[in-house]
C-alpha cells in the first residue's frame, strides 16, 4: 500500500455492573463506512469484549440505535464522513435507558411505558364479525396512517430531554402509538386510553422541544402526535368526549 | 456548552420561553413591591422612578419587555401547536415570535429614550 | 409533572392574560413617555374601577400561572417532589398574589380612605 492507512480516534462507552468510562480505540478509515461498522470492526479486531446489538443492517429494525457524538442515531445508516469531526468519533449507549453492558440497553422501561399509555390496540369486534370497512381517504385514517410506521427503536425517548428530567414521562413513542390508536375506528378503548395518557406521566408533560421529530429516521413526528392527545384530553376535561 | 442533540432551532425556543418565565416570575415580586410604594413611601418611589431615566436603566427595561413579549409571542405559538390543527411550519412560527418580541421592545425603547 | 388539571389551569389563565398582558404592553408604551411619576401614574389609576379591574384580574392570573410553571422547573431542574413540590408552588401563588393584590390596591383605592 503507498497510502499510510488513515486512523479514526473513536471513543466507545464501555460499561459493566453499573462502572462505565469511555475507551479510546484506533479504527481505519474506509470509503462509505457506517457507525455500525467502527462498531463491529473494534469488536472483530480490537477488543471481541464489546458488546452491541444491531440486526438487520440496511435500516429497517432499528436494533442499531446509539449515541453518536451525542446525539441519537441508527448506527447503520449514519455514515462516518457525515459526522466526523476532527478525526474523532464518541460512540454511546442510548440516553434515558439502564445500560446492560457496554453500547446495549434494556429496552424494557421503553416497552413498559408503551403499555402504560395502553398503546395497545383493544378490539371491538370478533371473527365472526364482518371486516371494518374504513375509506383510504378517511380524515381519522390518514392522520393515523401518519404515525403508525414507527418501529419502537427508541431514538426519540433518548433524545427527549423531558424523558430525561421526569422518569414517569411515557415518553414520545408511546404517546405516538396511543395516538394513533385514538384514531383507529375499530378500537374499543378510548376512554381509558384518553384516562392513561392524562396521568402524572401522560402527554402534558411535552414542552414540544421536538427533539422526538428532528431525529426520528422514519420521520414521524411525536409531537404533532402528542398535541392530539392534549387537544383529545382537553376536550374529555370540558365533559365533551370524543 | 450545549448539549449535541440539543442544537436545534426548536429546543432554542423552548428554552427561551422557560428561562423567560423564570426570569419573568422572579421580576414580578420586586415590580409588586416597588408600585406599593406609591401608598407606603411615594417620594422614595419617585425617586426610584427618576433613577430610572438613565440609559443603562432603559436598556434593562428594554431587556424585561423583550422578556414579557418574547414569552407571550412563544406561548401562543405553543397554544396553537396545542389546540389548534398542527402547523408544520413551527420552526418560521418560533422565529417570527422572536422578531415580534423585538419590535415590542424596541418600540418601548424608543419611546422610553 | 402536569396532570390534566395543573395543566389546563395554566392554559387558561394563560389566554386569559393574552389580552391583559399586550394592554400592559401598549399602556408601557404610551405611559414611558417622557419619564414616569408617582402623580402621573396615580393620576390615571387612582379610583378607578378599571384599572382595578384590568390588573386585579392580571394579578390572580399571574399568580396561578407562574405558579404552575415554577413547579414544573423546580421538579425537572432540580427533581424537587411530593409535598414539598405542592408547598413550593403553594407558597410561589401565596406572594405573588399577596404583593400583586397590595400593589392592585395600592395605586387604585388605597388613597381613597385617607
Amino acid at each position: 500500500m503507498d497510502q499510510p492507512e488513515q486512523l479514526l480516534d473513536v471513543s466507545i462507552w464501555r460499561e459493566q455492573n453499573g462502572e462505565g468510562h469511555f475507551e479510546r480505540f484506533q479504527v481505519p478509515r474506509r470509503e462509505n463506512q457506517t457507525i455500525l461498522d467502527i462498531v463491529a470492526w473494534v469488536q472483530h479486531h480490537a477488543d471481541p469484549t464489546l458488546s452491541y446489538r444491531f440486526a438487520c443492517r440496511v435500516g429497517m429494525c432499528g436494533s442499531c440505535a446509539m449515541m453518536v457524538n451525542g446525539a441519537p442515531r441508527w448506527t447503520c445508516r449514519t455514515h462516518v464522513q457525515k459526522v466526523v469531526k476532527d478525526n474523532r468519533l464518541e460512540i454511546a449507549p442510548l440516553r434515558n435507558l439502564p445500560v446492560i453492558k457496554d453500547l446495549a440497553v434494556d429496552m424494557d422501561p421503553f416497552f413498559d411505558k408503551w403499555v402504560a399509555a395502553d398503546a395497545v390496540f383493544q378490539p371491538s369486534k370478533t371473527r365472526h364479525d364482518p371486516m371494518a370497512r374504513i375509506a383510504p381517504d378517511d380524515a381519522m385514517r390518514i392522520t393515523a396512517s401518519e404515525g403508525i410506521e414507527c418501529i419502537n427503536c427508541a431514538v426519540c425517548y433518548a433524545a427527549c430531554d423531558v424523558v430525561a428530567s421526569n422518569p414517569e414521562y411515557l415518553g414520545p413513542a408511546a404517546l405516538n402509538r396511543a395516538w394513533t390508536l385514538v384514531n383507529d375506528c375499530r378500537d374499543s378503548g378510548q376512554d381509558k386510553r384518553l384516562h392513561a395518557v392524562a396521568q402524572n406521566g401522560g402527554c402534558h408533560n411535552c414542552h414540544a422541544q421536538q427533539g422526538c421529530a428532528q431525529y426520528c429516521p422514519n420521520e414521524l413526528n411525536p409531537t404533532a402526535s402528542i398535541s392530539g392527545l392534549k387537544r383529545a384530553t382537553a376536550k374529555s376535561f370540558f365533559g365533551r368526549s370524543e | 456548552m450545549i448539549r449535541p442533540h440539543r442544537t436545534h432551532p426548536l429546543w432554542f425556543a423552548f428554552i427561551l420561553h422557560r428561562l423567560s418565565g423564570a426570569a419573568l416570575a422572579l421580576f414580578l415580586p420586586v415590580h409588586f413591591y416597588m408600585l406599593s410604594m406609591a401608598i407606603t413611601d411615594p417620594k422614595a418611589l419617585d425617586g426610584f422612578l427618576q433613577f430610572t431615566d438613565l440609559l443603562i436603566v432603559k436598556c434593562a427595561e428594554f431587556g424585561l419587555v423583550f422578556l414579557l413579549a418574547v414569552h407571550i409571542f412563544g406561548g401562543l405559538r405553543l397554544m396553537a401547536l396545542e389546540f389548534l390543527p398542527w402547523n408544520p411550519r413551527q420552526k418560521t412560527l418560533a422565529a417570527t415570535s422572536v422578531a415580534l418580541a423585538f419590535f415590542i421592545s424596541t418600540s418601548f425603547f424608543l419611546q422610553a429614550v | 409533572m402536569l396532570n390534566l388539571r395543573l395543566y389546563m389551569a395554566q392554559r387558561l389563565t394563560a389566554l386569559i392574560m393574552v389580552p391583559l398582558v399586550l394592554g400592559h404592553l401598549g399602556v408601557m408604551i404610551y405611559a414611558v413617555q417622557g419619564g414616569l411619576s408617582v402623580a402621573e401614574i396615580l393620576a390615571r389609576t387612582q379610583g378607578s374601577l378599571a384599572w382595578f379591574l384590568f390588573y386585579g384580574t392580571f394579578v390572580a392570573a399571574v399568580a396561578v400561572h407562574a405558579a404552575i410553571g415554577l413547579r414544573v422547573i423546580v421538579f425537572e431542574v432540580l427533581g424537587v417532589k411530593g409535598m414539598v413540590l405542592d408547598l413550593f408552588a403553594w407558597a410561589v401563588f401565596v406572594i405573588l398574589l399577596g404583593l400583586g393584590a397590595r400593589a392592585v390596591w395600592s395605586v387604585t383605592f388605597a388613597g381613597s380612605f385617607l
